[in-house]
């Protein structure tokens, strides 16, 4: 008996890092969100950014759910006119790293406490007023995340995650992937 | 003003990056945008055009003026331009063209559109817009139609550098008609149109992020091959994917070869001979009862592009289920869309078919071509005969059918209607059946069938219309009569919205709500103030002649009001989400 697709809708699932390199153009972000959107399919997080080849942009998309879906999703992308590669990252040996920038009460008492945090997770301080510091902190969403519940009893005043950005370990690209 | 020199523009321009070449004209003269555009459209083979002029378009229509060698069609509506041009590039092969204005314009052609693009149509549709620097301001019939149609073209343009025009027009042709076909929209504002730059000639497009022919996978075909050969009961099951590949020989000759039965889809009509002894013709909710028997009862399902629609399968889990399926498709995403096949063959149906018959062992007929038949004969497509006062609907696609001999272009529009000539205009041809599938956009045959004859003028074009669906864009009658086109149109008149009419009678308990079209206008005196001939037709012996009459007539449009009996229901029919032990069909009486 042929075997029926998967009948759709976001289910629990394994969490995806997506590759997508497309040229970089006005619209193309459109295009991509709205493959995701039609499918129901929500996204973790996502980095958009120029690449070594400023016509080219790299989209890092994270999100969670039915691999078959997501399948569907991945080949659809690559149909894409603007789309030059899609790679899913997921089953590859990668590096992730998110980037945090959290503005955190940092009353004069507390102060010493908050920079020793600081330092062991080797996050830095970009900018202080009398009543906050704003931290930056670079790792992977385990760190960070590690990192905003040891600030959270301080008062966290505003918190902004660049979302995950990946490479595959080695010498390969996602060009070649 | 950024429109004055194109080279010191201050609006974004963007380069497809990839290694199309283009050569300056011969003269070095400076063009405007506009013509630029026009002269791409001629380089890329296009000689008809379907639109209508509005403001901001002015500068394209201003070149048609003098500029030779394009011919326009000026249609009532956007929606019949983008059908137009549609019908034009399904009975042709080549990509259709049309025009419209910004705003209303554009937004009209957005169902034409859509309707392209589910049925995998190669057409391009190039709008005018505001100025660029009115972008984004809501300027007079400003529409964001690059936004809009986003899930519907295959790409789209929104051309901001006048000096890209040669080259997004190759593209759009390029992208439309590689591949999996589709609708490209390319979106002009006026100063881009005005501005003047030197005239190129794209001889060669390649586009970095877009390579149709990319994905080619047959690593399976041995097995494929093997499963063919080991198969006791197999059916090759056809869609739309056969014509546009233009696999007619290939599908034949497999048929041919190893004596498989061949039933094909709504979009599929005509990729193989539906008059051949093997051909089972349409399978799905209204296809003939032993094209679905065939199917229910096969244990190899040979699927060459088509996309297991919801239509064809009904109840998901319960089709095919003591067979294996063997997909053979160029688009990498409809493999496993709906089911997961066995083997999976990702190509150009034609190529992929080239290399699989080779390895395909020559088969006899076997007792599975007998039960088949045996099917055919116990359940064949029938209305009832011998009644002289009733004129059935079917009976007017069955005589179509033999007035014609099976070799006119057929256009239906969307109901009943459409199915009766899916049922009984049974295609020899490929390209003859015109026809919304995917979309099932009311409306779309008349104009359609327009375009069709516009772009095949060698064989008789019929319309087999709905009254509902002739009333949605009858205005085309105008452009047809205007430009001598000889379309025929049969309009199957039951004086209802038949199809939702059949299933309120069969779903909704006989609550017949808003199907009545007894107010309809008389169609004989409306094709009459068209300027088109009007024949009304009530009796079952009257239909030979009418049609008869009709493709007699060559300087004009042909209406025949077909009177049928109002309350004939399209059977065999298995209901939606259902299976075929639900199926609904009678044995001859
Ligand atoms: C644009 C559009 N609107 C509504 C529908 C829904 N619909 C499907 S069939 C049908 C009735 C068609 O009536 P008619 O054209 O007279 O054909 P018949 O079924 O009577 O042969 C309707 C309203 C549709 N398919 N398309």
């Amino acid at each position: 008996m042929p075997t029926i697709a998967s009948k759709g809708g976001q289910q629990l699932g394994q969490q995806h890092t997506i590759t997508i390199l497309v040229e970089n153009r006005p619209g193309v972000l459109a295009r991509v969100a709205g493959l995701f959107a039609r499918r129901g399919y929500n996204v973790d997080s996502l980095a958009v950014s120029i690449t070594e080849d400023p016509t080219m942009s790299r989209m890092t998309v994270v999100c969670t759910g039915d691999a078959y879906i997501l399948d569907q999703i991945t080949k659809q992308l690559s149909k894409l006119v603007d789309v030059v590669k899609v790679a899913d990252y997921t089953d590859m040996p990668m590096m992730e790293r998110e980037l945090a920038l959290i503005k955190v009460n940092a009353e004069t008492p507390r102060r010493g406490e908050i920079m020793q945090l600081v330092e062991i997770f080797r996050a830095s301080i970009i900018d202080i007023s009398e009543t906050t510091f704003t931290v930056e902190v670079t790792g992977d969403v385990e760190k960070i995340s590690a990192f905003e519940q040891l600030l959270r009893p301080y008062g966290i005043r505003e918190l902004v995650r660049t979302g995950r950005i990946a490479l595959v370990r080695g010498a390969r690209t996602a060009a070649q992937s | 003003m950024a429109s004055s020199n194109p080279k010191k523009s201050s609006i974004q321009t963007y380069q497809t990056k990839g290694s199309s070449s283009a050569r300056p004209r011969d003269d070095g003269k400076l063009v405007s945008g506009a013509r630029a555009l026009l002269l791409a459209l001629k380089d890329q083979g296009c000689d008809v055009v379907f639109g209508i002029p509005g403001g901001v378009m002015l500068p394209a229509y201003d070149v048609l003026y003098d500029e030779g060698g394009l011919s326009h069609i000026l249609v009532g509506h956007e929606q019949g331009a983008a059908h137009m041009a549609d019908g034009y590039a399904r009975a042709t092969g080549k990509v259709g063209v049309c025009f419209s204005t910004s705003g209303p314009g554009a937004t009209n052609l957005v169902t034409g559109i859509c309707n392209a693009m589910m049925d995998s149509v190669p057409m391009v549709a190039i709008t005018g817009q505001v100025r660029t620097t009115s972008l984004g301001k809501d300027a007079f019939q400003e529409a964001d139609i690059t936004g809009i149609t986003l899930p519907i073209t295959k790409h789209n343009y929104l051309v901001t550098d006048p000096t890209a025009i040669p080259r997004i027009i190759a593209e759009a042709f390029y992208i439309a008609s590689s591949g999996r076909p589709g609708p490209v929209l390319v979106d002009i504002p006026m100063d881009i149109g005005l501005a003047q730059i030197e005239s190129e000639k794209i001889e060669d497009v390649r586009i970095r992020s877009y390579n149709p022919d990319g994905i080619f996978n047959i690593d399976n075909i041995e097995m494929a091959a093997r499963m063919i050969d080991e198969a006791e009961r197999p059916v090759l099951y056809i869609g739309g994917g056969a014509i546009s590949s233009g696999a007619y020989d290939q599908v034949t000759e497999l048929a041919r070869k190893t004596n498989i039965p061949v039933t094909n889809t709504l979009m599929g009509k005509g990729a193989f001979d539906e008059t051949a002894e093997l051909s089972l013709g349409m399978l799905g909710m209204h296809g003939t009862a032993y094209a679905n028997m065939a199917v229910d009862q096969c244990d190899l399902l040979i699927n060459i592009g088509a996309r297991f629609d919801d239509r064809v399968t009904g109840k998901l889990d319960s089709w095919a289920t003591g067979a294996k399926t063997i997909h053979i498709d160029i688009d990498p995403a409809e493999h496993g869309k709906v089911y997961i096949p066995d083997v999976s063959l990702i190509g150009d149906c034609k190529q992929v078919l080239n290399a699989l018959i080779p390895l395909v062992k020559d088969r006899p007929r076997t007792a599975w071509n007998e039960q088949v038949d045996a099917w055919k004969t116990e359940f064949p497509l029938w209305y009832p005969t011998g009644q002289n006062e009733v004129l059935y609907p079917q009976h007017v696609c069955d005589e179509l059918f033999k007035a014609t001999d099976g070799e006119a272009i057929v256009a239906t529009g969307v109901g009943q209607h459409q199915m009766w000539a899916a049922q009984f205009y049974r295609c020899k041809h490929p390209r003859s059946f015109v026809t919304s599938g995917g979309l099932g956009t009311m409306g779309f045959g008349l104009p359609a069938a327009i375009g069709a004859a516009v772009g095949v003028t060698d064989r008789p074009v019929w319309l087999v219309d709905g009254d509902g669906s002739f009333i949605m864009t009858n205005e085309e009658l105008m452009p047809a009569v205007q430009h001598k086109i000889p379309v025929k149109i049969a309009i199957i008149n039951n004086f209802c919205l038949g199809m939702v009419r059949q299933w309120q009678q069969m779903f909704y308990d006989q609550r017949l709500s808003a199907v009545d079209l007894s107010y309809q206008p008389d169609f004989v005196k409306l094709a009459d103030a068209y300027g088109a001939v009007g024949i009304k037709v009530q009796k079952p012996s009257e239909v030979r002649a009418a049609i008869d009459e009709a493709n007699s007539v060559t300087d004009r449009p042909v209406v025949i009001d077909f009177q049928v009996a109002p309350e004939e229901n399209c059977l065999p029919m298995i209901p939606a989400g259902q299976t075929i032990q639900q199926m609904l069909v009678e044995k001859p009486r």
